[in-house]
């Protein structure tokens, strides 16, 4: 064959066939309606009220910035949010994990509690808020307990300040996170935590090297989402709370801004700061969790 | 050599994972025997007993009054169906299954009352349970590291343990980067670097492919002739247990049917369901038409065979006659007792030989194996030794 026709260039194959080994083919115009949205629901007013927060009457595109940061009242408001959260969130994670994670297979118990927890979601955050204010209010049940045991002799004031909001932001997230919690627990092989137990781990030792370790993915995930829930908490830091005052959340601050003071671009400076701040935060438990239990990138499987 | 007591006849002396370990890998040790390592070591026990252990599940018991003495140094297998009461057995042995009646021994040191991190066993499970969050290394070092050995003779005990299932090159994998045969080395590391008085194994190879399984099955024989490890297995394989165990325990719903050495429970089973379960395939229902001693006539429908039960059975009494596939011989003219003629329904080729079903004209269906090729709708006359041929009372269903 030295003489034979040389074999000519290997030609490379048509352009949408080497496309679609890469994946990319005309069904990716099914993610079209998904797009739009996205951009024209998140992306569009997002980038909108970035341009806002840098709209200002003086030459500096910072200044907005600049007068939040001193602005003592304005500054206050990233230390009152953060003082509601951080509590919120601990409490309710303190509560729902062990409790996820002893209803593992719980079976029929399970079905029943998940429905009860549901059920605050469903009422709404300002039916909830109204609810708890009497709940909490000086004739409250709370109190005519407390009074009744006598553990108090005065009522307590839990209402119109700092705690009523707490527990509001309590009550109303603590559902969510449990049943997240409760869906992650579930994918956790006791199997683990027996094999530690023969290998002579201790309950102990269990928890903090197998379980918490396994657990870590699932409960970055969820104290992420209960940050940010907690994080723009406003209608029960207007309701509850003391708005002018000791609940003034970054929330509550930007929605002065925008419809009492009218002035939108702190308002968007206000919403910008938020969202950094939830960012951050989010950036260090995800941290946080990679350090407890490195990702592994799963290879083959025999 | 430290002194050490003396071991089942099997696996030798005890030794330690380092010294087999320097073996596999050729090399020679020249550092003294630590100190500490000693109580560590030196942990093989006498014997183990379990007496009249039982686990009730509701109103049922998944195992009733399992009575067994196991000596230091032993390979025991627990062999039977699912529900038999196996594994349970082993969950009651490691303590992640209390009891609902019943002691455990650990020579004279009652064990049962103790959680399983305080018995100091080592197990290896059916899904190889390694954490997905920590690496070989990590694993492996697990049980060390619960049991607060110091850092530096844990990592060199770790290291010595993946020679030994020749897994070095994977310490720093994680578990799913592994295939299941890797995995299921690292699970029997992970249970031998403790060096524990007893390794469970709960159908440790079941999850693996044929060539795999006889492959790691070599290996943990392999393993127990050179360590010495008192080891209970459990399996529903009875060529596992045949292969690997020094002794058989046989259980059918939570009953202990025959406890033996391999040979004795393959050559000798007292019940019909061993037989079945150890390869008697052939089983024909009859009554006892007489006895003498141990040799007892049956009749099969209009056969007459002649057969050895493990006692004298009542003339006139049902029975089970079991024969093995392998016992029953083509025959071309010739008498003498239990010819049987049968027409050839199915052959199969099995390599060295033809696996046959045939019928009886009474319709009784046999197994047998053949060394001619032989064709759907031949007659053929085939023989068995009356010592090959097994006669037990029916199982009892209704236990």
């Amino acid at each position: 064959m030295a003489t034979g026709t040389a074999a000519p260039p290997a030609a490379l194959p048509p352009l949408s066939k080497r496309l679609a080994e890469k994946g990319v083919t005309p069904r990716l115009l099914l993610l079209l309606p998904a797009v739009v949205f996205a951009l024209g629901l998140f992306v569009y007013p997002f980038l909108y009220g970035l341009g806002l927060s840098f709209t200002t009457g003086s030459a500096s595109p910072w200044s907005n910035y600049q007068e939040f940061f001193s602005d003592p009242y304005l500054r206050g408001t990233i230390w009152l949010t953060v003082r509601l959260a951080v509590p919120a969130v601990l409490i309710i994670l303190v509560a729902a994990m062990p409790l996820a994670l002893a209803m593992r297979g719980a079976g029929r118990a399970k079905q029943a509690i998940t429905v009860i927890l549901l059920f605050p979601i469903t009422l709404g955050t300002v039916l909830l808020s109204r609810g708890l204010l009497n709940f909490l209010g000086p004739a409250g049940w709370v109190n005519r307990f407390l009074l009744d045991t006598g553990l108090i002799d005065q009522p307590i004031q839990l209402t119109y300040n700092y705690w009523g909001v707490l527990f509001a932001i309590i009550i109303t997230d603590f559902p969510l996170v449990f049943l997240l919690l409760l869906s992650y627990a579930g994918g956790i092989d006791p199997t683990y935590e027996r094999a530690a137990a023969v290998f002579g781990a201790s309950a102990r030792q269990r928890f903090f090297r197998v379980t918490l370790p396994l657990f870590a993915p699932g409960l970055a995930i969820t104290t992420s989402l209960a940050f940010v829930l907690a994080f723009g908490t406003f209608p029960s830091a207007l309701l509850l709370g003391e708005p002018a005052g000791s609940t003034r959340t970054m929330g509550v601050a930007a929605y002065s801004e925008a419809f009492q003071q009218f002035d939108y671009p702190m308002a968007a400076t206000v919403a910008m700061l938020m969202a950094g701040l939830e960012l951050l935060v989010i950036v260090l438990i995800l941290g946080l969790r990679s350090r407890l239990a490195p990702t592994v990138s799963s290879g083959r499987k025999g | 050599m430290r002194p050490r007591l003396p071991t089942h006849s099997s696996g030798g002396s005890a030794r330690s994972v380092a010294d087999v370990a320097d073996e596999v890998q050729g090399t020679v040790r020249t550092d003294a025997p630590d100190s500490n390592s000693l109580d560590e070591r030196d942990r093989q026990f006498r014997e183990l007993r379990l007496d009249g252990v039982t686990r009730a599940f509701g109103t049922t018991d998944a195992l009733r009054d399992f009575t067994i003495t196991i000596r230091g140094g032993e390979f025991v297998a627990f062999l039977g169906p699912s529900g038999s009461g196996k594994s349970t057995a082993l969950n009651c042995l490691s303590g992640l299954l209390p009891l609902t009646s019943g002691e455990i021994w650990l020579d004279d040191r009652r064990i049962d009352t103790l959680p399983p991190e305080r018995r100091g066993f080592a197990m290896v499970f059916q899904n190889y349970a390694l954490f997905p969050h920590l690496d070989v290394r990590r694993n492996v070092g697990f049980g060390l590291r619960m049991r607060k050995v110091p850092k530096p003779e844990t990592a060199r005990r770790v290291a010595e343990a993946l020679a030994l299932v020749q897994l070095s090159h994977k310490a720093e994998s994680h578990p799913a980067q592994l295939s299941g045969g890797e995995q299921q080395r690292v699970a029997i590391a992970r249970a031998i670097v403790c060096e524990p008085p007893l390794v469970l194994m709960d159908e440790p190879l079941s999850n693996l492919d044929a060539k795999l399984r006889l492959e790691m099955r070599t290996e943990i024989r392999r393993l127990h002739q050179d360590l010495g490890l008192t080891t209970v297995y459990v399996t529903h394989d009875q060529h596992e247990a045949l292969s690997l165990a020094d002794r058989i325990v046989i259980l059918r719903r939570g009953v202990v049917e025959q406890v033996g050495v391999p040979s004795e429970v393959y050559t000798e089973p007292q019940t019909d369901f061993v037989a079945g379960f150890i390869g008697y395939r052939n089983a024909l229902p009859g009554n006892v038409v007489e006895g003498h001693g141990r040799r007892t006539n049956v009749a099969v429908g209009d056969l007459q065979l002649v057969g050895t039960s493990p006692a004298a059975m009542p003339p006139g009494g049902n029975a089970v006659v079991r024969i093995r596939p392998d016992d029953l011989v083509v025959r071309h003219g010739g008498d003498g007792p239990n010819q049987i003629p049968l027409k050839v329904e199915v052959v199969e080729y099995g390599g060295r030989e033809f696996v046959v079903e045939g019928v009886t004209p009474g319709g009784q269906r046999l197994y047998f194996t053949a060394s001619e090729a032989l064709r759907p709708g031949d007659s053929v006359t085939v023989a068995v030794d009356p010592e090959q041929v097994r006669v037990f009372p029916p199982t009892e269903e209704g236990r």
